[in-house]
């Protein structure tokens, strides 16, 4: 094992089809103690499908389900029904009866790494001794425990704080330190239960990084828990939208973007903005694949000589391809451009139109919205 | 009384006190962790949760807790007897003090071991850990300040019951003070015996301080953080027992309740 390389750009992705994490009909019923009858659906039939080597986000708003979700995969949590399969092992199925957890759990526990929003780390421990925890765990010899440790500290970017205490870390490093410890048992898949939501913005970078070098270094297959959508956006090759304890949509972040009317893919790649008049047409133009490469807006004003203004546009390289949505707004009522429409959907891209906000409300932010995104034409422009 | 007539009682006397103690002090430690720890465990979400055993083992803690200890000592002559052949002396003394200090440490150690972020055992159950590693890796380490204090706390609370068996005829500091300080109207005997006593006191409590501070210095944001500030202040190990001092706890000084906000408002 080396120290992260700066560039990892040239790794390509390990993403096989090999299931590694899959749920059936997960469901979790939470019974308040007193109050009898008185239960919380936490998951309600939950399918999830991971594949070996990709990095899955679930995202959704506290209370969604995520947290028993995540924590239901490894039965920290017990499901209330349903199935857990992880390596090809079904945990569900070794649990037993009692709230206890048995050997055979407990051993397949180790073989996945999990990773944690407060770190958790011990904090009577220096960081050499927590990432060495899960080997004492495991009855490896003290000789073997400090060699990998040291191994792993090396891995995550930390060998001269081998010898310190957590207080004296910053939380970035404090979450270094949970994933090397996460780490230690060689598992095959890690669980990142919202670890990067108690970090400033530059750090949960820092971190997103690190986790996606792992996963393309060593294979790992990374569940991940969030509720910031740039955490989707930064490292994710699929993701799934829980509301309400159920997956409401799934999919790698391509197919999400194809699929018409995704409310993962709007988040993702917000737009907005409204027509600058009423005889205007608005149109939502998704890039994907191919076709996000060729210069087509500037292509569409030349062969028809019509001026095309750029509402808003958010663009991004998912997974090293080039993805995005753009809004932008064509002279001349939705009749008049069905020939420049069908151009655009000749060349590959999707195409929704939007109706006109009637709401006021809207049209008192529109002026500040163009302020806002003045500038996003000069840049496309050279697309 | 002069000075070379006093000088041997009060050693022995110092001796006598301080074998009490020590010796209850380890059963106490020895008998209550576990207590302690148990009743975190089976408590209600605990690892080991047993709602029956739970409650048995409180009551029995609380019962005992709640015991004046003179009578418990009175109570518990035909027991000791039985273990120590007699029911004069420091060994005799012993039982009761131990059996008095089992329950007011084990309650102080559940505090302290619930004091424990619950997301470390989290952590430890995610490597495949049992009970048992999540209680000698997680549980007791990360509470060990907290059950430093506790046990100075204990150490002194013990020092005043060992002076009540000392009305008993189990020797110690109590007991000079008894026979000679009042009965004899040695006043000045009496109050050298009040300063060994309170000069042995802050030097248990320093120690303990000193010790739990030093541990926690390298923990940082452990659940001691709080307390130990408190400990600096004043009336420092009751600061640990504030939540459990019952009706039966020697300790008289408990701090001063939480100022009410609704003054303020």
């Amino acid at each position: 094992m080396h120290p992260c390389p700066a560039h990892t750009h040239a790794l390509h992705s390990t993403v096989t089809e090999t299931p590694v994490i899959t749920t059936t009909g997960l469901t979790k019923v939470y019974r308040a103690h007193r109050a009898r009858g008185h239960e919380i659906t936490a998951l309600d039939g939950v399918d999830l499908h991971v594949r070996e080597g990709e990095v899955y986000g679930v995202i959704g708003q506290s209370g969604a389900g995520k947290s028993s979700l995540i924590r239901c995969v490894n039965l920290l949590e017990r499901p209330t029904a349903g199935t857990v399969t992880v390596a090809g092992q079904d945990l569900t199925a070794l649990a037993g009866r009692g709230p206890r957890a048995g050997r055979e759990l407990r051993k397949a526990r180790s073989n996945i790494g999990m990773i944690f929003q407060h770190f958790n780390l011990l904090s009577s421990r220096t960081v050499q001794d927590n990432v060495e925890l899960p080997l004492e765990i495991l009855g490896k010899s003290g000789k073997e425990r400090s060699r990998k440790a040291l191994e792993l500290l090396d891995l995550v970017g930390l060998t001269d704080k081998a010898k310190a205490y957590p207080a004296q870390l910053s939380g970035g490093q404090k979450q270094r330190v949970g994933i090397a410890r996460a780490l230690a048992g060689d598992p095959k898949v890690l669980l990142s239960d919202e670890a990067t939501s108690a970090l400033d913005p530059e750090t949960t970078r820092s971190i997103l990084h690190l986790l996606r070098d792992l996963n393309r270094q060593l294979g790992l297959t990374v569940l991940l828990i969030t509720h910031e959508m740039d955490v989707v956006k930064t490292v994710c090759d699929s993701a799934a939208l829980m509301e309400n304890g159920r997956i409401v949509e799934s999919g790698t972040v391509t197919e999400l973007l194809a699929t018409p009317g995704s409310e993962l893919a709007a988040a993702l790649f917000p737009v907005s903005g409204d027509a600058s008049a009423d005889d205007r047409t608005v149109v939502d133009v998704t890039f994907q694949g191919d076709a996000a490469t060729q210069p087509v807006i500037s292509q569409l004003a030349r062969t028809y000589n019509i001026d095309i203004s750029i509402l808003g546009a958010a663009m991004d390289t998912v997974a090293g391809k080039q993805v995005g949505r753009m809004r932008i707004e064509l002279p001349g009522r939705y009749e008049e451009n069905v020939v420049p429409i069908g151009f655009l959907r000749e060349r590959g891209l999707q195409l929704d139109l939007v109706e006109a906000a009637a709401d006021t409300a809207a049209a008192d932010t529109a002026a500040a919205d163009k302020a806002a995104q003045a500038s996003v034409p000069a840049k496309e422009g050279a697309k | 009384m002069t000075w070379s007539e006093m000088q041997p009682l009060l050693e022995q006397a110092c001796w006598d006190t301080l074998y009490m103690v020590g010796w209850s002090t380890l059963i106490a430690v020895v008998g209550g962790l576990p207590l302690g720890v148990l009743l975190v465990l089976t408590d209600r979400g605990g690892l080991l949760q047993n709602t029956v055993l739970n409650k048995v083992i409180g009551q029995v803690v609380n019962i005992a807790r709640s015991m004046p200890f003179i009578i418990l000592m009175v109570a518990l002559m035909g027991f000791t007897r039985s273990i120590t052949g007699t029911t004069i002396g420091r060994e005799a003394a012993i039982v009761p003090l131990a059996i008095g200090a089992i329950p007011f440490f084990a309650r102080l150690v559940e505090t302290a071991v619930r004091e424990v972020d619950g997301g470390l055992v989290e952590a430890v159950q995610s490597m495949g850990g049992n009970t048992w590693t999540v209680v000698r890796k997680v549980l007791v380490p990360e509470s060990l300040p907290s059950l430093i204090a506790s046990t100075t706390t204990t150490i002194v609370a013990l020092i005043g019951y060992s002076a009540m068996a000392g009305t008993v005829g189990a020797g110690g500091l109590g007991d000079i003070a008894i026979r000679y300080g009042y009965q004899r109207f040695e006043t000045e005997l009496m109050w050298i015996t009040v300063g060994i006593l309170a000069v042995v006191i802050s030097l248990i409590q320093f120690v303990g301080d000193y010790a739990a501070r030093g541990l926690h210095r390298r923990g940082g944001r452990s659940g001691a953080a709080p307390r130990l500030r408190l400990l600096k202040s004043r009336a420092p190990a009751n600061a640990g027992s504030q939540a459990s001092a019952g009706p039966g706890s020697m300790d008289g000084s408990a701090e001063a309740p939480a100022t009410d906000i609704g003054k303020v408002a």
